[in-house]
C-alpha cells in the first residue's frame, strides 16, 4: 500500500485561470443561450419565461426541416466522398524525395485559403460566362448555371467542399501510412498478399484511428458549413443551398427571432454531439 | 526445400559507389542445413538474406536455388520465408488467420490448410490462442505467430530469421532457441539465422557463418569458429573475452616474443613484410613460476575473481593478454612470472588471417 496523498487545497489556484477562461469563453455564452431559449424577450427590460415553447415552435418548422435533410445529405455526401477520395490521394503520392515534398505542398494549398476567398474563387470558376470550368461545360453543352438551378449548386457547393478539404483527409492518411513500418510490406510479399490484401489488412488498420480523426473533423466541419456556400450562392437559388447554420443565422441575425434561435443553436449542437459520439463508438478501437 | 548458390554475389545500396554493402561473395547453403550468420551490427548480414529472400536485388552476381536462378525473381515468386526483427502481425485477423495467411494466398483447400495451422500452432504452443485476435497478444505471443507464418509452409526453399528473438525476453528466447532447433529436426527445413549474438548462433546452427564489414571471413562449426578462428575479427568476436593477439617478430624460422623462440601450429612460414601475431584463448594461456619450453616472461597486471574462474590480465612484451584460470586468484598472484602458450593452442596471424 501506497501512503495517502498530501492533500493540496491550494493546487485549486493553479487550475483557477483556466477555469476562468473556460467559464468565459464557453460556459457563460452557452448559459446564456439556454436563458434566451426558454424566453420570450421582448426589449431589453421585458422577457417573459414561455417555457419550451420555443423549442416546439422550431421543431415544427419546415424551413427547419428543408435545412436539416439538406444538410444532412450535404454531410453524408462529403463523407462519402472525401474519406475514399483521400485514402486513395494518399496512396498514389509519391512515399519520398521531391516530388513527395511537390506533391505535399500542391495538396495543402486549398487548406491555406481564406473560407470566404474559397467561396469566391469558385463563385468565379463555376461562371458560365467567364469561369473556366462553367464556360466549359456550358460550351460541351452542358446546361450549367448554378445561380438558377438547385440540382448545380447543390452540386457546385459539394464539389467545392470535396477540392478545399479532400487534401486534409489525404495528408492525415498519408502520414499515416509513411508510419507503417518497412518489414510489414516485406512479411506480406513474402506471405504472397495481393495489392488488396496489403491494404485491406495492413494499411487500412494502421489508418484506422487517423480516419477516425479525419472522419470526426470533416462530420463537425461539413455540419457546420456557413462560409462557403454564403459567398457562392448565398443559400439559393431558392432554399436550395441553405444548410443548418445559414438558417440559424437568418433566424438570429436576419429576423432577430433570439428565442427560436437560440432553442435551435442548442438542437444543433445536440446533434452534432450525437453523431459524433455515434460514430466516434462505431470507429472506435475495439479494445 | 532446396540447395541455395550465392555466385559472386555483392551488393551497393543506391548512392553508395564506392563502398559494397556486401562485397562479391561465393558461397553454397546446402538443402536441409542450420546456418546462422553472425556479425556486429552493420556488417552485411541482413543485407545477405534480403538478397536470398528477393526483398534485395543484388548489384551483382546470381542467386539459384537449385540451380535454378532466381536472381530476377520477386520474393513471392522464390518460396521462400522470412521473419523480421520485430513481429509483425495482421492486427485484424485472429491468429489462426495470421498463420493461414501465406497458406491462403497460395490457394490451399480449407482441410489442409487446418490440418497444417494446428500442426505449426503445437508447435508453438499457439494452439489455445488461435481464436482469438492477434493485436490483443503480448509481444512474444506475436513474434511466435511471425515465427509460425514463416514455418507454416512445408514447401519453402529456406525460411531465413532476422533477428527474431531481439525483443522476446530472456528466459522464453532460450526456449524458443531450443523449439527452433527441434523444429528444424522435425521439420526438415533449411534454416537462415541472422543474429549479433554468439550465444544465440553457437546454440543453433551446424554451420555459422561469421560477418565483418560485408565480408564473409569465416564458415565453420561452432568448434571450428572457437579453436582456429580463420581471422583476428572471429577471434576477437567469438569468445568472451575474445582470443588474445601477441604481437611477435619472426627470426629464423620461428615467431619471437623479446627473444624467445614459440612454436605454433602453424606449419607455413608468414608471408614476409605482414605484422605478426601469436593468437591464444584466454581459456589456454596458462601462468608458470619457472621458465621451460614456449614460455615467455610476464608481468600480472590485474586479476579478477569470478568466482568459477580468476581472469588474469598480464603483459607479455607489448601486448596485453588474458587468462583463465581454474585456480583460485592468490595462487595466480604468488606464482606468476612466465606464461606457457600450448603449441597446439595458439596460431600464427599475418595481418589479420591465420597461418595455416
Amino acid at each position: 500500500m501506497s501512503p495517502a496523498k498530501p492533500v493540496n487545497q491550494r493546487a485549486w489556484w493553479f487550475v483557477l485561470p483556466v477555469l476562468i477562461s473556460v467559464a468565459f469563453s464557453a460556459l457563460v455564452p452557452l448559459m446564456t443561450i439556454v436563458n434566451y431559449s426558454v424566453q420570450d424577450i421582448l426589449g431589453p427590460d421585458q422577457a417573459v419565461f414561455v417555457g419550451m415553447e420555443w423549442y416546439k415552435e422550431i421543431l415544427r418548422d419546415p424551413e427547419l426541416h428543408g435545412a436539416l435533410y439538406r444538410q444532412l445529405l450535404f454531410t453524408a455526401a462529403v463523407l462519402a466522398i472525401e474519406i475514399p477520395l483521400g485514402v486513395a490521394l494518399a496512396l498514389a503520392m509519391p512515399e519520398r524525395g521531391w516530388r513527395a515534398s511537390l506533391t505535399l505542398v500542391l495538396l495543402a494549398m486549398p487548406l491555406l485559403i481564406p473560407w470566404n476567398v474559397v467561396g469566391t474563387i469558385w463563385q468565379i470558376f463555376a461562371r458560365g460566362d467567364i469561369g473556366l470550368a462553367g464556360y466549359v461545360l456550358t460550351q460541351l453543352g452542358i446546361d450549367y448555371n448554378y445561380s438558377q438551378h438547385p440540382t448545380d449548386a447543390w452540386l457546385t457547393v459539394l464539389v467545392m467542399d470535396v477540392w478545399h478539404w479532400t487534401p486534409l483527409v489525404a495528408l492525415l492518411s498519408y502520414a499515416a501510412l509513411r508510419a507503417i513500418p518497412e518489414p510489414f510490406y516485406q512479411a506480406a510479399r513474402i506471405d504472397g498478399a495481393s495489392r488488396w490484401a496489403v491494404f485491406r489488412y495492413i494499411e487500412l488498420p494502421k489508418m484506422r484511428g487517423v480516419l477516425t480523426i479525419a472522419l470526426l473533423l470533416r462530420l463537425m466541419d461539413s455540419f457546420m458549413i456557413y462560409t462557403e456556400p454564403f459567398v457562392l450562392t448565398g443559400g439559393g437559388p431558392g432554399t436550395a443551398t441553405t444548410f443548418l447554420s445559414q438558417y440559424l443565422t437568418q433566424k438570429a441575425v436576419g429576423q432577430f427571432d433570439l428565442g427560436p434561435a437560440a432553442a435551435f443553436s442548442l438542437v444543433y449542437f445536440l446533434i452534432i454531439l450525437l453523431l459524433c459520439f455515434v460514430l466516434y463508438t462505431f470507429m472506435k478501437d475495439p479494445q | 526445400m532446396a540447395r541455395i548458390d550465392l555466385e559472386d554475389v555483392g551488393h551497393r545500396y543506391a548512392g553508395a559507389t564506392d563502398s559494397w554493402a556486401l562485397r562479391p561473395l561465393t558461397m553454397t547453403w546446402n538443402d536441409g542445413g542450420a546456418y546462422a550468420l553472425l556479425g556486429p551490427s552493420g556488417c552485411g548480414k541482413t543485407t545477405l538474406l534480403n538478397i536470398i529472400s528477393g526483398l534485395i536485388t543484388p548489384t551483382r552476381g546470381k542467386v539459384s536455388f537449385d540451380g535454378r536462378d532466381v536472381t530476377a525473381l520477386a520474393p513471392e515468386a522464390r518460396n521462400i520465408a522470412q521473419v523480421f526483427q520485430f513481429p509483425v502481425v495482421y492486427d485484424t485477423m485472429t491468429v489462426f488467420d495470421n498463420l493461414a495467411f501465406p497458406l491462403r494466398n497460395r490457394g490451399w483447400d480449407a482441410t489442409r490448410l487446418r490440418r497444417r495451422v494446428e500442426e505449426v500452432a503445437d508447435i508453438l504452443e499457439l494452439r489455445a490462442d488461435l481464436a482469438r485476435r492477434a493485436r490483443a497478444l503480448s509481444a512474444d505471443q506475436k513474434q511466435k505467430i511471425s515465427l509460425g507464418r514463416g514455418l507454416v509452409r512445408p514447401d519453402v526453399a529456406a525460411v531465413l530469421f532476422d533477428e527474431p528473438l531481439t525483443v522476446i525476453d530472456p528466459h522464453l528466447k532460450w526456449l524458443l532457441r531450443r523449439k527452433l532447433k527441434q523444429i528444424h529436426q522435425q521439420l526438415q527445413l533449411s534454416l537462415l539465422y541472422v543474429t549479433h549474438d554468439q550465444t544465440e548462433a553457437l546454440t543453433f546452427a551446424d554451420q555459422v557463418v561469421v560477418m565483418s564489414e560485408g565480408e564473409i571471413v569465416q564458415v565453420g562449426t561452432p568448434q571450428q569458429l572457437f579453436e582456429t578462428p580463420a581471422h583476428r575479427f572471429v577471434g576477437h568476436f567469438i569468445g568472451s573475452p575474445g582470443m588474445n593477439f601477441l604481437a611477435c617478430e619472426w627470426s629464423a624460422g620461428a615467431a619471437t616474443i623479446g627473444g624467445v623462440r614459440l612454436q605454433t601450429s602453424s606449419a607455413r612460414e608468414p608471408p614476409s613484410g605482414a605484422a605478426l601475431s601469436i593468437g591464444v584463448r584466454p581459456e589456454y594461456l596458462e601462468l608458470a613460476p619457472a621458465p621451460g619450453p614456449n614460455r615467455v616472461p610476464v608481468r600480472v597486471a590485474a586479476i579478477q575473481d569470478q568466482g568459477i574462474h580468476t581472469m588474469v590480465q598480464v603483459e607479455i612484451g607489448a601486448s596485453l593478454a588474458w587468462a583463465k584460470l581454474r585456480s583460485p586468484a592468490s595462487a595466480a598472484r604468488s606464482a606468476t612470472t612466465f606464461a606457457h602458450l600450448p603449441p597446439q593452442r595458439c596460431a600464427l596471424y599475418a595481418d589479420e588471417r591465420r597461418v595455416p
